[in-house]
């Protein structure tokens, strides 16, 4: 049994961190729901990796982050945001695929 | 999430850091708790002008009497169009509508009134362009006089280039190389992120109101804590959940008022719309947002340590924080932004229907690329295509773009160094999708749809040339401050 991390999570958001980089936020209203994420192996550094089809040298950092019951993220940008072609000038959109991550129920 | 925008040290300064003794710690800052009143301050906009603030929760803020009346007015995350070209990306009747709230406010409440980042980017342009509206509100509501603080940012090339020349390394962050003379001088405006110095500097000099060119977000509320004694560990963190104002309460709602306390016993942060409350979830949820990494917080002279905080629910409306630490550099390291202009750029745009085109449409770029590398060569130009309806947002990163929609959209950009050249640059990679020669397509009268036959011009294309710091002797080096007398 698995379920998707959109139906888990209270809040899946990106946003830029400065210039360079882009940061993701998987929120979760309950410690039950962070804990069987963070400890399922369905989202780690390796599967977003994966996920997105980067090389994981570009996710700078990956924490989880208990007072929020919190994983985050960040992936070093191809260019600098708002160089012409980037379509993403906040990176406000780049999480969507997380959405559809299976996650094993305990 | 794009009205709080103002990302300022996403990455990883390569700063020296050292943890300071115990003993020295007390030494800076041997004050007894009795002796330490608590300050208050609201913020009423996380970023000033990008959106007018929401008066009603200002005005709930204003009636609990806060010390000082702060918010930042800056953000990297609007691009680089705006620091190139040394403009605002937001109009300015909505960065007066805001300024004008907080100074009659804080001239009724007779408290400071602090503002960092002047119109978005902290040019010396806009820092004088927000004195010169403050200098009009004054006159409009005939206040009477009071001493308007102010400093700018921006950072000469010459002294860069000379600092590169002397092998005084401009350090990149976020994986960048070193400053060299090239990107130096691909940049048309440079700013030096301030931290709490200026503003302190001015408030010891008794500025009632303070425009601050480029800052820290949490520098502008640090500093008056700092002022009245605080040490930097809580006044950083202070500053760190004012700077976004309601961004840190719940439910969703952003250009709320908040105000923070600040007392020996921890910081109290407390949403004043009615509806919205601080909790430990949205506080802690704040303190990670828009920053690489949700313990540290990079500013001039120093980072914020946020690894052992811990939130306290006090009361319906407020959470309380404690536990911050402040960790002085070995070297004061400022950090720079800065940005150039790329060349002009026109936009246009082509629909495509047919699922036969749909499932080419690479070698349907790929005919137009090949029209405009005829006409134009292959450098002294950009031509950038995005499909909407494939991978138009993610580019590379989307999984699905082996998956397109029944309908795409492709938007293209043509960047060249003049009008002319790139309006023709555009117009030939847009409408040569449209002769496209694609095998065994059915249409032939035309492979896209056009919801115009023109392309537009669109902002100069501009890029972020810097992201890097620089040593100084101390924070006060690159801001150089002012105080004039307003209504004298």
């Amino acid at each position: 049994m698995t379920r998707k991390l959109v139906d888990i999570a209270k809040t899946i958001r990106s946003k830029n961190a400065g210039v360079d980089k882009i940061t993701f936020d998987v929120i979760f209203q309950t410690e039950d729901e962070y804990k069987l994420v963070r400890d399922s192996g369905a989202l780690t550094r390796e599967t977003v990796a994966d996920l997105y089809g980067i090389s994981q040298n570009r996710i700078t950092d990956f924490v989880a982050f208990d007072p929020a019951y919190a994983i985050k993220f960040s992936i070093l940008r191809d260019r600098p945001s708002g160089s012409a072609g980037d379509p993403d000038i906040f990176g406000a959109q780049q999480y969507a695929p997380l959405m559809d991550i299976e996650v094993p129920s305990r | 999430m794009m009205r709080n925008s103002h990302s300022l040290f996403g990455g990883c300064w390569p700063l020296t850091l050292e943890c300071e003794e115990p003993g020295e710690r007390l030494g800076e800052y041997h004050f007894e708790k009795a002796a330490m009143k608590p300050v208050t301050m609201i913020c009423p906009n996380g970023h000033l002008g990008f959106a007018p603030l929401k008066v009603e929760s200002f005005h709930l803020g204003v009636a609990a009497n806060p010390d000082y009346v702060a918010a930042d007015s800056g953000s990297d995350d609007v691009g680089p169009v705006p620091l190139a070209t040394d403009t605002s990306a937001s109009p300015k009747n909505w960065q007066e509508h805001d300024l004008e709230e907080m100074l009659l406010a804080a001239r009724k409440l007779g408290v400071p009134m602090i503002i960092g980042s002047a119109g978005d980017t902290g040019t010396n342009s806009r820092v004088d362009m927000y004195v010169e509206m403050i200098r009009a509100i004054a006159k409009r509501h005939g206040l009477a006089p009071f001493k308007l603080g102010y400093f700018y940012s921006e950072v000469d090339k010459d002294l860069i280039r000379k600092k590169i020349q002397s092998g005084d390394a401009i350090e990149g962050l976020d994986g960048r190389d070193p400053l060299d003379e090239t990107e130096l001088d691909a940049s048309d405006h440079i700013v030096a992120m301030a931290g709490a110095d200026p503003f302190l500097h001015l408030l010891e000099g008794g500025a009632d109101v303070i425009i601050g060119g480029r800052s820290s977000d949490s520098a502008i509320f640090a500093s008056a804590a700092i002022h009245n004694g605080y040490p930097k560990d809580k006044a950083y963190m202070l500053g760190k959940l004012l700077e976004c104002a309601s961004f840190c309460a719940e439910p969703y709602g952003g250009k709320e008022t908040v105000m923070g306390t600040i007392s020996p016993d921890g910081i109290d942060i407390t949403a004043m719309h009615p509806d919205q409350r601080c909790t430990v979830a949205s506080v802690a949820g704040h303190a990670m947002y828009e920053r690489a990494n949700p313990f540290h917080e990079y500013v001039a002279g120093g980072l914020l340590d946020m690894t052992n905080c811990h939130y306290e629910q006090r009361n319906e409306k407020t959470t309380r924080v404690t536990g911050p630490k402040f960790i002085p550099a070995k070297q004061m390291r400022v950090k720079l932004e800065g940005a150039g202009k790329v060349g002009e750029r026109f936009v246009g745009i082509a629909g495509i229907r047919d699922p036969h085109t749909i499932a080419h449409v690479d070698q349907v770029m790929d005919w137009a690329k090949a029209e405009v590398l005829r006409k134009f060569g292959e450098t002294g130009y950009e031509l950038h295509y995005s499909v909407y309806g494939r991978d138009g947002i993610l580019g590379a990163m989307e999984p699905k773009r082996d998956t397109p929609a029944h309908e795409l959209c492709i938007v293209v950009q043509g960047v060249a160094p003049t009008s002319e050249l790139a309006e023709e640059l555009a117009l030939t990679g847009t409408r040569q999708l449209f002769y496209a020669r694609l095998p065994n397509v059915k249409g032939t009268a035309g492979g896209v749809s056009f919801p115009f036959d023109e392309v537009m011009r669109a902002s100069p294309a501009c890029r972020w040339t810097i992201n890097h710091t620089m040593a100084v002797a101390d924070g006060l080096e690159l801001f150089p401050t002012h105080m004039i007398d307003i209504g004298a």
